[in-house]
């Protein structure tokens, strides 16, 4: 992408002024997307967009500046513009040597989505059309959404650091309505990986799309959700994100440094059942918040934050690290060369436990089973979480009996962590997320075994 | 009016005049600078600024639509993008209302979203600004332990479209902001709260109140319980009115309704609400945060009613769904920048303000729930069917009065049943930076999920 002779000269002119660390983060990306509605399909879009963002630290303060022009003139002019942002005296001048840092690929992409005829790609959609209108009568209106991403990155910094990666990431989603008596209902399945067209390999369109109309169609006698305090049951691979929100950002080492996490002087202590180890991994295969290196230029790691219930670990980036005067994490990430990046998770997922989960389920006289959680949202300084059930049961006497409509459920994440009471022998990832914060977007993973929270607000509104 | 902005003007229709027999070329050129200063403990944490610029072509050829954008404005990426719109063009299926807007008489308001003043602010002042603003908030309150955050931001952005049916429209707005988020009380009771200042210009900017309103909201939750589950009346802050507003706006959406996914399929004409509900998507009103003098498409921007004394009126629609549905556009072509094709949004959505205060509002209510915050919009709200469910935070009302704060628990309702269920309308209408407005609204029969 870029010679390194001039990123050694870039990076020297960022520190002309006298920085303590200087940064170029280079990043071509290119993307494709389909999108079948109403029967057509709408539009093939595809764009490109590259350039690099220059940070230079002085102190404790952080200057960027990024540009979409990657001739040498003009990553100097970002450099200097970045220096001047970081605005401090001083001077000297600073050679940097770069040595390239390896780090193996999460896996090997087969077939670079560029390299598929589009025809290929659209042909999906109609696939997956066709397969959720036969599903039943009651689907009225179906949506699939076809998309892949190629991301060169180059990550040099003054610290000698010279890493690049090549991230490949496919993904299908479908959507239905399902129209019935008391209404339209929805219902919703997505795959992603870090993996070219051959995620259309093992992954069959058709079983998506009748998966997301049968959904729909299940929520059409869906009562309203209860409301109040009950015992929750969350299937392997649906829930992941209850830990993404319950303790995941609280373990960011930027919310720890600022005193706005509820998990802050808590490494050593008993933070969650027992039966909980919490792993953020970003090494894991194809998954989908999977990178060899992160947007820093340093190796993915598999972390593990909480071990039987005791905090182990928070996640850093550089900036947190160097300020405790440790290493990082490998969690550096940023949505783009126009974005700093910061402390973000990768793939977070809990271990299998012991228990059948079919046995979880009989043990809950009275409660909710959640089969698809959507997204969800926490206040790291008081730790209070929400996110949203998509496709719910009741469970009476032991048994899952009537759908549930659409609601939020809220706890608060050190409670809710201690509340597991059943954690299953089964385990599955779950569906491919988009994490915001600051308003910048990674894509992220998650996963769990079977478990039950023995309370949870349930946000129905059932009398 | 539309002064620095006629290179991409004619960048755009170059392109559009690249159009081949038996096709519609439209571009989409778009430039923005933007600088943002963040301090934490009286220091500048990071300070950021860039400009960028891209391109997204819309090409329409054989009733089928293809399209491609770039980070870029170089000569050569702009044809190669032009040439993928097109080779994309070739891969949607064929349909018959496929087009591009065409000019339509309506004439653009007279607005000027600009400010020259703000790239002329001084980049010291801006950081002496989010100093300031964090001073001020540290100062509140002898219980204010920490600020998460302390910003200043701006940026100016210039776009133009231009299309070979005629449509030639530039614009460029302005804007900058200080925001603040504190945090208040020991670890054992801990709150937050933020509040913000908008405006085109830094002299629209109120400091104090960014930094008032961090204080007191963050201050008012301590000491907050999880509340026993009721079904009460809710009292929305202005800024969750404009949250659910905006929810609703989504549902108003002419494409939605086309394709089935709307909740108010087949109402025009019918009461949805009350008779003191009116609703207006108004992006010609100069005070407006999404104030706009052309849409996405280059039409000119129009005041729609969408909702009048109850009734609904009309959804909002693009050159597309407009033609599909038999009727003309409002106008309400929008784009999420240069990498999206046009789809169709509110911008300045308002219900139109009553005449109670808020103080009124809560004395009307008697025993309820004043909502300050709300969290999970996007993961328990489904504007499809209408369920809402969202997690909150807020203040018991006992006696027309404040008294004590809530949290951990969640509000919910229908969409349907919400706008049928509005008792009071506030006076207080405050601009927002959202494509919604928000004042003081009342709504009874809403379920409160905690112990």
């Amino acid at each position: 992408m870029i010679d390194e002779s001039v990123i050694e000269g870039v990076l020297g002119a960022a520190l002309r002024t006298g920085g303590d660390f200087a940064e170029v983060f280079a990043e071509d990306r290119r993307g494709s997307a389909a999108r079948l509605d109403d029967g057509r399909v709408e539009d093939l879009a595809s764009g490109r967009d590259r350039g690099a963002g220059i940070r230079v630290v002085v102190g404790e303060t952080t200057g960027f500046a990024h540009t979409s022009d990657l001739s040498e003139p003009g990553l100097r002019a970002a450099a200097e513009a970045a220096a001047a942002a970081a605005r401090r005296g001083g001077g000297g001048v600073r050679t940097v040597a770069l040595s390239r840092v390896n780090a193996p690929p999460p896996n090997d992409v087969a077939v670079l989505p560029e390299t598929v005829a589009k025809a290929e790609k659209v042909a999906l959609l109609r696939r997956a059309d066709e397969a959720a209108r036969a599903t039943g009568g009651a689907i009225r209106q179906v949506s699939a959404v076809y998309g892949d991403s190629r991301r060169r990155i180059l990550v040099a910094n003054s610290e000698g650091v010279l890493a690049t990666d090549d991230q490949v990431k496919t993904r299908f989603a479908v959507s239905c309505v399902a129209s019935g008596d008391a209404g339209l209902q929805t219902g919703r399945e997505s795959v992603g990986a870090t993996v070219g067209f051959e995620l259309f390999d093992r992954v069959l369109v058709e079983e998506l799309a009748r998966s997301a109309a049968s959904r729909a169609i299940t929520k059409l006698s869906a009562r309203p959700a209860p409301s109040g305090s009950l015992p929750v049951v969350i299937k392997q691979g649906s829930g992941g994100v209850l830990f993404h929100e319950a303790c995941g950002h609280g373990l960011e080492a930027d919310h720890i440094a600022k005193d706005v996490s509820v998990f802050r002087g808590k490494v050593g202590q008993m933070v969650a059942s027992p039966l909980v180890t919490l792993v953020d991994d970003g090494t894991m295969g194809p998954e989908w918040g999977s990178l060899a290196i992160d947007d820093e230029g340093h190796p993915a790691g598999r972390n593990v934050l909480i071990e039987n219930g005791v905090l182990t670990e928070y996640m850093w980036d550089w900036l947190r690290a160097r300020q405790e005067g440790r290493l990082g994490t490998g969690n550096g990430r940023r949505e783009s060369y126009q974005h700093l990046p910061m402390v973000r998770m990768t793939n977070t997922y809990v271990l299998a436990g012991t228990s059948d989960p079919d046995e979880i389920v009989r043990q809950t006289p009275h409660g909710v089973y959640v089969a698809q959680l959507g997204g969800g949202q926490v206040n790291t300084a008081t730790g209070d979480f929400v996110f949203g059930m998509t496709e719910a049961y009741l469970i009476e006497d032991g048994h899952i009996t009537e759908p549930l409509r659409d609601a939020n459920l809220i706890g608060n994440g050190p409670d809710v962590l201690r509340n597991i009471d059943a954690v299953a022998a089964d385990f599955a990832m779950g569906m491919p997320g988009t994490c915001g914060k600051q308003g910048q977007g990674v894509p992220v993973g998650d996963g769990q075994p079977t478990l039950r929270v023995s309370a949870l607000t349930v946000g129905g509104t059932a009398r | 009016m539309s002064g620095g902005n006629s290179d991409l003007l004619e960048l755009a229709t170059r392109v559009a005049g690249w159009a081949q027999d038996g096709e519609q070329v439209e571009a989409y050129v778009a430039r923005g600078r933007e600088t943002e200063v963040r301090v934490y403990e009286g220091e500048v944490e990071s300070l950021s600024s860039a400009e960028s610029a891209g391109i997204g072509i819309r090409v329409v050829s054989g009733s089928r639509q293809g399209f491609a954008y770039a980070g870029s404005l170089d000569a050569d990426v702009v044809h190669e993008t032009l040439d993928e719109a097109r080779d994309n063009a070739g891969f949607a299926s064929p349909d018959e209302w496929v087009g591009l807007a065409g000019p339509d008489g309506v004439a653009p308001a007279d607005l000027d979203l600009w400010r020259d003043d703000l790239a002329a602010y001084p980049t010291d002042v801006k950081v002496a600004r989010a100093l300031e603003l964090e001073r001020a908030v540290r100062a509140g309150d002898s219980r204010i332990r920490a600020v998460e955050s302390a910003e200043w931001g701006d940026a100016a952005v210039e776009s133009a479209v231009a299309s070979s049916t005629g449509i030639r429209a530039s614009s460029r707005r302005t804007v900058c902001y200080l925001s603040a988020s504190a945090v208040a009380g020991s670890a054992a009771d801990t709150q937050t709260g933020s509040g913000y200042s908008v405006g085109r210009s830094p002299d629209d900017l109120d400091l104090d109140k960014a930094a008032g309103d961090a204080v007191r909201r963050a201050t008012r939750l301590l000491g907050a319980v999880k509340p026993h589950s009721a079904h009460l009346s809710v009292v929305f802050e202005p800024e969750i009115t404009a949250t659910l507003l905006a929810v609703i706006g989504g549902t108003l959406d002419g494409e939605a309704v086309l394709k089935g996914r709307s909740l108010f399929a087949d109402r025009v004409g019918e009461e949805v609400s009350v008779g003191a509900i009116t609703l207006v998507d108004d992006p010609t009103d100069p005070e407006a945060y999404g104030a706009a003098r052309f849409d996405a498409e280059g039409l000119a921007t129009r005041r729609n009613v969408l909702i009048e004394a109850g009734v609904l009126r009309e959804f909002l629609y693009n050159s597309y769904s407009a033609r599909r549905a038999g009727t003309v556009s409002t106008a309400s072509a929008v784009r999420a920048g240069f990498k999206s094709a046009p789809g169709t949004g509110a911008r300045a959505l308002t219900v139109v303000p009553g005449q109670h205060s808020p103080e009124e509002i809560l004395a009307l209510v008697g025993d309820g729930l004043f909502v300050q915050s709300v969290s999970g919009v996007h993961s328990g709200v489904n504007p499809v069917s209408g369920d809402f469910s969202v997690g909150a935070e807020g203040v018991l009302i006992r006696g027309g009065e404040l008294a004590g704060p809530v949290r951990e628990f969640t509000i919910a309702s229908t969409i349907q049943r919400m706008l049928s269920g509005v008792v009071a309308v506030g006076s207080d209408l405050e601009r927002l930076p959202s494509s919604a407005a928000g004042l003081t609204l009342a709504i009874a029969d809403v379920s409160m999920s905690g112990e």
